[in-house]
């Protein structure tokens, strides 16, 4: 059984939010760069899990970027990835992610394609479905459980106001958050393991982008907290009723 | 033509279609063009009645196997349905399905997307959406450079325009593939508006200690009819269920009212909850980060003002 599992780059949560050339470039001064959170909390994870309830499971990343982002592979074969390909191809359009992702898949033979929910920097929330018909393969979205039975999903997935399980024969495509697996840190031995497993880097392949980013504006500043006596709630009432007419 | 999905759920028809619908219905004419709309499977809900949102074509794939959802079927009907239509936009709600279908969608029509809209397309000089990044922290303006174009809006980011008007409703004969995807079980928390439909919504962190000082925050909820959220360590605690866990990691929602109990407002949170119209922070830390990102702030104890602010609300109610 193979599982691939898709691993983005992001600036981490904390990272401070500016753009520079114009407003047309995130400002990647003083950024610190971490797996996204969903690919490696809970579809990683998720993977490893799966991995050690049977064994004979591997566990292939692919990402699609730069050379600056082998810190982050490498992290996540210490994690517990047993190897890595990297498509050389810096585009950040998701249809030329998906497609190289795409053609590496085609080239494999993979059961299962996981997927974080979206990227939490452009929260395009579109690998996966694009996945789905570039591959022609089933897809789960925003999946909360996952299990495996021989050939065949056990999913669970986000709905609005609930869940919803089905099942599904493999090869399946999945995008994965929180519910799927409970959070990891790498050990030391698995740090050590990682400078030695394949990373395998493959020359980028598709090139024609289908959108491209103009620029980026800042939300304009809250005009700045009016404080309310917290005895006196009647006046909260009132101004969500009259002033902020929400209520 | 600019084409909207309808999506639906236990025949039921989505609120964010809706709003899918009359944002379909402005773009078109901007566009000069008209908005049609599309459901698979069928509804209880009345479908002629939709043309009090603008919309004056329904088009319907009458197959009862499409009530069940599964992504690769559905999108392969949808673009079928685009292309014999001639559809030059189609919209998507950026709701749980809409984010499954709409990118397999702009795959098989050749069309460049972008997810998660927040505003009608400038369309003067190309055809330019504007996004929000960094999980709300900033916008991105994004040209598409194809003739057809693919746009999933972000939920109560466009609203509801109402008014008279019938939609004629046509059947919609495609091929249907098989579905090998079987649904086993539907779990709903029954009576409870999906927060991520809610206008109102009280939410409650670390600062209420326990899942046992929740009723406070309970009745303030029923008081207002709002929905309960919390902030992520309460639902890691299992003081609260996962789903109600807002913020960069859990739902990200933008309500009309988002009032926040005892959250110091870290950066991760915000970022789920930065898009509500208003925002009223309670902690007893005038130096809670979160007062930064309000407009209306109580310093104080959440066990006096929040019963406080219940019978206040409790109160004008039963004075209107
Ligand atoms: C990668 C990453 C992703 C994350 N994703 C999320 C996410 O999606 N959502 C999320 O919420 N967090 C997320 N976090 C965690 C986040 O950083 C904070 O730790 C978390 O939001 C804090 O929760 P809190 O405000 O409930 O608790 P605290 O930070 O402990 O704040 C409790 C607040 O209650 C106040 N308080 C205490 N007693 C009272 C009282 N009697 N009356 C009134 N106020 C009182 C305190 O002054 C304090 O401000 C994430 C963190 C990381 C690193
Ligand atoms: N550059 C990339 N390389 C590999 N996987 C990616 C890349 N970008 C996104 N993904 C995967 O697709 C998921 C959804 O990303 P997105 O559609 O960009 O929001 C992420 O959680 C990753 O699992």
């Amino acid at each position: 059984m193979n599982i691939l599992v898709c691993i983005s780059k992001t600036p981490d949560t904390t990272a401070k939010i500016a753009f520079t050339e114009g407003n047309t470039k995130f400002d990647e001064n003083g950024v610190q760069w971490i797996i996204n959170p969903y690919d490696e909390w809970y579809s990683l994870v998720r993977a490893i899990e799966l991995k050690e309830k049977d064994p004979s499971i591997q566990i292939h990343l692919v990402t699609v970027g730069g050379a600056d982002t082998e810190p982050i592979i490498r992290k996540a074969l210490a994690l517990g990835g047993d190897e890595a390909i990297r498509v050389n191809n810096t585009a950040s359009d998701s249809l030329v992610i998906a497609q190289e992702i795409a053609s590496v898949a085609n080239a494999g033979n993979y059961d299962l394609i996981l997927t974080g929910k979206e990227t939490i920097d452009y929260n395009s929330a579109s690998i996966g479905s694009m996945l789905c018909a570039l591959l022609d393969t089933n897809f789960v979205s925003s999946a909360v459980k996952l299990e495996l039975n021989g050939t065949t999903a056990m999913v669970t997935r986000e709905i609005e106001g609930g869940e919803e399980s089905c099942t599904s024969p493999l090869p399946l495509i999945v995008s994965c958050q929180k519910g799927m697996a409970e959070q990891r840190i790498p050990n030391m031995r698995g740090i050590m393991a990682a400078r030695t497993k394949p990373l395998k880097v493959v020359e980028a392949t598709v090139q024609s982008a289908t959108t491209s980013i103009k620029n980026f504006d800042l939300p304009p500043a809250k005009s700045g907290v009016k404080l309310v006596d917290p005895a006196n709630m009647d006046e909260l009432v009132r101004l969500l009723k009259e002033e902020a007419k929400v209520i | 033509m600019v084409l909207v999905y309808i999506d639906q759920d236990e025949q039921a028809i989505k609120k964010a279609s809706l709003e899918a619908i009359c944002y379909g219905v402005a773009l078109a004419k901007q566009l000069g063009t008209t908005a049609e709309a599309l459901l698979l499977g069928n509804v209880s809900d009345s479908l002629s009645e939709l043309g009090k949102y603008g919309v004056c074509k329904i088009h319907q794939v009458d197959n009862a196997t499409l009530n069940n959802f599964d992504a690769r079927v559905h999108a392969t009907v949808i673009a079928n349905a685009a292309k014999s239509l001639g559809a030059t936009v189609v919209v998507f709600a950026h709701n749980v399905n809409g984010k499954a279908i709409a990118p397999a969608v702009s795959v098989k029509l050749a069309a460049g997307i972008v997810t998660g809209a927040c505003a009608l397309p400038k369309t003067d000089a190309g055809f330019v959406v504007t996004k929000t990044v960094f999980s709300g922290k900033a916008f991105a303006s994004i040209q598409i450079d194809t003739p057809i174009k693919v746009i999933s809006i972000n939920q109560n980011s466009f609203g509801l325009a109402i008014s008279d008007g019938n939609a004629s409703v046509h059947s919609l004969n495609l091929e249907v593939p098989n579905s090998t995807i079987k649904i086993t079980s539907v779990d709903k928390i029954k009576g409870e508006v999906p927060l991520t439909e809610a206008s109102l919504v009280v939410s409650g962190g670390r600062g209420l200690k326990g899942p046992e000082h929740w009723g406070i925050l309970l009745d303030l909820a029923k008081a207002l009819g709002a929905s309960t959220a919390c902030s992520r360590p309460v639902s890691d605690a299992d003081w609260r269920p996962h789903h109600e866990h807002v913020g960069q990691t859990g739902l990200q929602i933008a309500p009309n009212l988002y009032i926040a109990i005892g959250i110091s407002g870290a950066i991760q949170h915000l970022a789920g909850v930065n898009r509500s119209k208003t925002i009223v922070v309670i902690n007893k830390d005038p130096e809670a980060p979160f007062f930064k990102a309000a407009d209306y702030g109580v310093v104080g104890d959440a066990f006096e003002v929040v019963p406080a602010l219940t019978a206040a609300i409790l109160k004008s109610k039963g004075a209107a």
